[in-house]
């Protein structure tokens, strides 16, 4: 069985499964039963200023019958009095000591306000500390949350005070809502932060209500933009953590990085570990079917361990980074063509309707005859299950003017019946970048251009 | 525009068998729907719905694009979501039939044209009138979809109906359990909508003539149907009941019918089996379908067949019936002949053989037969040209007579008489009709 233990900066947890920063960590009551159910560690709900929430505060982003894919909200940091979240902060921590419990702080920004925050959550014997930077909502309004995140020399300022007076591990918590996250954590690396965590959520508008045409959710009459999160976020996620991994200066400071954006299940989990995250933090998947979800979290990741032959989660971390890469660095010999199995196929023609709208039409219909026919070709008296299944032409891809674009493999609706299928294109690898520094004239003419692609035999259907 | 739903009530021996989707049942089982390109349920479906189209609309909460989908594919949508035998039809050929379940089509039907009937729109502006004036023989199934469709054309149309109600075999020959009869009598006021001038009690041979018709009007349609349940040729034929007419009665007056504590219905076909199932339902206490033939041959479909074995009923294949046994002018028995099968006969199937000898007696108070219907009798009245008694037509649905056309189960010589297909003859004929009709000038 594979070993999930983690040591994050330091922070100890026996999983690398979190409670991220928000209302599943709320309260001594929810973070004890959360570690009851198997979580490895909480990030207590955001303490600090003093706030009121409203209601009808979460929106939702549902997709056919599927409830949730995404939650989007506007609730503040804790609205319980900070005494009462240190008081039960300290007594988890002693009731759990091989848990990790960090403590997410956002205050006003001046040091007397941090150095007393940072204080007051050391003596609770919390394992570490998170800073808020990513709220984009009503706290950011006020100077605090994303408003800092977005600048990356507060950013740093803020962390500097911070890091004066702390003595056990600082986690910097980026906000997306930024052109370029390397900024802001390349701020947190000078400043001397611990760790890095992303994403928190992102600046969304969830939806119109179209009875009565006020935004939803609707908060007396109004709405607003909210931190929008859950399952469809994570690609998003993926991407600007793989953006930090990827910053020679983040990469070289070595700072851990807390991945979170989306983690549903333990797929989920092991694609954060594998682009560089080393510690793993849950919302929005636990705000839909509650704390119970870790256990399999768990278990999945340590099956998948084990059947790939990881013993560690370090022995997974970063695994697939250095397979992402740029554009200008990818193979423009490699090929790959869709193929139909047509033992498999279903026969729903939406590859075909795709490939021949919106791709290259390279689908055919081939009727019994092998002829290839127009979609609809039946007389309109012809009916009965028989003669509309009987009759029903074959989708077959005609491989030579196939780009290999992936369009019909991504709406095939059956298991593993279009295979993207890696042919020889005979040509040597070559990419942008080289064929811009050998022929740069190719890369800057159209005419130059057209003449490789001849010289190549590139066919461009 | 309203369905009324009080006579149906699914509480009644004969009430609705499903019941609606709910809202969210449709809103699920919509979004199962793949949306195949050029679908092969709509392929299935012989008047072609958009299926993929309708069910998209379902899934996004556009009900009323939904149903005008279905309505100018079909414009008996309602009647088709319920007796339609989708198995061979459009759930039959959806893809995810092979290994998952198909898409709940029929139901999903229902639940568009539900909202259509309870929510009193209008999909259909009336068109610009053409001036030309069409007479429609017979407001069933066939009748109601030409009437309709010529009259969205702008035509003028007459549908003269010689029963106290339109609706044909659906308001009086289709069992109230598959449909109630509130649903045909509504799609029929919603033809009447399009500007259809319905008549009924009239009937076409006896109150009106043909010749009157073609006098006043540019075009006929001939929607008769077929008749009654032909003759067995027996001896106390007179104590036979006749199919059809016993469904009629379930559905006028279900709570008055005498039904029979040993019921003997002859016959094997989707008829035969609505009659069983309302004498099982009104509390005979023994049904017993008999057949000359054996399952392999009856024409019932597949489900109907499961669902009637699932009834209670009995069947005795095999069997023909030769006479009447009466006690005090009351049916005690019938007495029929052992079969067997040989050689195939003219249509494709086995033919039964008598046994000698093989005479048996089946115990029965009360015996129902539904063994087919009679021809239409006036194709014989206008001297049409007939194929084995039905109305013979050409591809465009006229008859020898220029300007008389024709469609549904009377001109059903070939293949399995049923609604849906009687929808597309009424709609395929008010094409070609329109089309003579504009072209003629």
């Amino acid at each position: 069985m594979a070993d999930l233990s983690i040591n994050f900066a330091g922070i100890r947890s026996p999983n690398p499964f979190w409670l991220a920063s928000a209302p599943p960590s709320n309260s001594g009551l929810q973070v004890h039963r959360a570690f009851e159910a198997g979580w490895g560690g909480a990030v207590w709900k955001t303490i600090g200023a003093p706030v009121l929430n409203v209601s009808n505060r979460y929106g939702a982003w549902h997709y056919g019958n599927q409830k949730m894919l995404a939650i989007n909200n506007v609730e503040l940091i804790s609205d319980r009095p900070l005494d009462v979240n240190l008081r039960e902060i300290a007594e988890v921590k002693r009731a759990w000591p091989d848990r990790a419990v960090i403590a997410s702080a956002m205050v006003e920004s001046t040091p007397e306000a941090w150095h007393d925050i940072i204080r007051k959550i050391e003596d609770t014997g919390a394992d570490g500390i998170e800073l808020n930077y990513g709220c984009p909502h009503g706290m950011s309004e006020r100077g605090m949350g994303s408003a800092v995140g977005q600048v990356p020399e507060y950013c740093e300022k803020i962390t500097r005070w911070v890091m004066d007076v702390a003595k056990i591990p600082v986690i910097v918590k980026l906000t997306p809502n930024i052109s370029d996250i390397v900024m802001p954590a390349r701020a947190a690396v000078a400043a001397g932060a611990s760790a890095l965590s992303l994403i928190n959520t992102i600046n969304s508008i969830i939806a119109v209500d179209l009875d009565t045409l006020e935004i939803t959710p609707n908060i007396g009459g109004k709405g607003g933009h909210g931190g929008y999160a859950g399952p469809a976020v994570k690609p998003i996620a993926l991407n600007m953590l793989v953006a930090l991994g990827r910053d020679s200066v983040i990469a070289n400071s070595k700072l851990p990085i807390s991945g979170m954006g989306g983690i549903t299940t333990w797929r989920d989990a092991a694609e954060f570990l594998l682009l560089g995250a080393s510690s793993l933090q849950v919302c929005t998947s636990v705000m839909h079917y509650g704390f119970r979800i870790v256990e399999d979290l768990c278990d999945g990741l340590s099956n998948w361990m084990d059947e790939k032959g990881f013993a560690t989660i370090p022995d997974v971390v970063s695994r697939s980074l250095h397979r992402v890469s740029d554009f200008k660095n990818f193979d423009l010999s490699f090929k790959a063509i869709a193929r139909i199995d047509q033992t498999k196929c279903i026969r729903c023609d939406l590859c075909y309707v795709a490939c021949n709208d919106t791709a290259h039409q390279c689908i055919d219909l081939i009727a019994a005859d092998g002829s290839v026919v127009p979609p609809a070709a039946y007389d309109v008296r012809s009916n009965g299950k028989a003669e509309a299944v009987g009759t029903r032409p074959k989708v077959v891809v005609r491989e030579d003017d196939c780009v290999g674009c992936r369009l019909c493999y991504n709406v095939c609706p059956v298991e593993d019946c279009i295979h993207m299928i890696e042919e020889p294109s005979g040509r040597s690898p070559v990419t942008w970048d080289q064929l811009s520094q050998s022929q740069p004239e190719v890369t800057e003419d159209w005419k130059k251009m057209q003449e490789y692609r001849a010289k190549m035999g590139i066919h461009i259907h | 525009m309203t369905l009324p739903r009080a006579a149906s009530s699914p509480q009644h021996p004969l009430g609705e068998l499903l019941p609606p989707l709910t809202q969210h049942e449709a809103f699920v089982e919509s979004t199962r729907c793949l949306m195949c390109y050029d679908a092969p349920c709509t392929h299935a479906c012989p008047t072609h719905i958009d299926i993929p189209k309708f069910i998209k609309k379902i899934s996004t909460d556009n009900l009323r694009g939904s149903a005008r989908t279905i309505l100018e594919a079909n414009l008996l949508g309602a009647t088709c979501a319920r007796v339609c035998p989708v198995q061979q039809l459009c759930e039959g050929a959806c893809v995810l039939g092979s290994e998952h379940k198909p898409i709940a089509i029929g139901r999903l039907q229902r639940h568009a044209m539900d909202y259509f009937y309870s929510s009193k729109i209008n999909l259909f502006p009336p068109a610009k009138a053409t001036g030309k004036s069409i007479a429609v023989i017979g407001a069933g199934p066939a009748g109601l979809s030409c009437a309709g469709e010529l009259a969205k054309r702008g035509h003028a149309v007459t549908l003269y109906e010689r029963r106290e109600q339109p609706g044909g075999l659906s308001t009086y020959g289709i069992i109230g359990l598959r449909e109630p009869v509130e649903v045909a009598l509504a799609e029929a006021e919603m033809i009447k909508c399009l500007g259809v001038n319905i008549v009924t009690g009239k009937d076409v041979g006896t109150n009106i003539s043909v010749s009157e018709l073609q006098n006043k009007f540019d075009a006929i349609f001939l929607s008769v149907g077929l008749g009654y349940t032909p003759s067995l040729d027996i001896p106390g034929e007179e104590f036979i009941l006749d199919g059809l007419e016993y469904i009629e009665q379930s559905k006028s007056g279900a709570d008055t019918m005498q039904i029979g504590r040993n019921v003997v219905v002859v016959g094997a076909g989707n008829t035969a089996i609505d009659c069983a199932t309302i004498a099982k339902r009104l509390g005979a206490e023994r049904v017993t379908m008999i057949y000359r033939r054996t399952e392999n041959e009856m024409t019932a479909y597949p489900h109907e067949y499961d669902f009637i074995k699932r009834e209670g009923v009995g069947f005795d294949f095999l069997a023909q019936p030769i006479r009447v046994h009466l006690e005090n002018k009351s049916v005690r028995a019938l007495e029929c002949l052992r079969m067997e099968l040989s050689e195939n006969d003219s249509s494709g199937r086995p033919s039964p053989r008598p046994l000698p000898g093989s005479e048996f007696l089946l115990p029965a108070d009360q015996i129902v037969k539904a063994i087919g219907q009679k021809k239409p009798s006036l194709a014989t009245q206008l001297n049409l040209t007939t194929e084995n008694g039905f109305i013979k037509v050409d591809e465009h649905f006229q008859t020898n007579l220029a300007g008389v056309y024709a469609g549904g189960d009377c001109v059903r010589a070939r293949g399995a008489a049923s609604t849906v297909m009687a929808v597309e003859d009424g709609k395929l004929a008010a094409s070609a009709i329109h089309e003579r009709l504009v072209s003629r000038g």
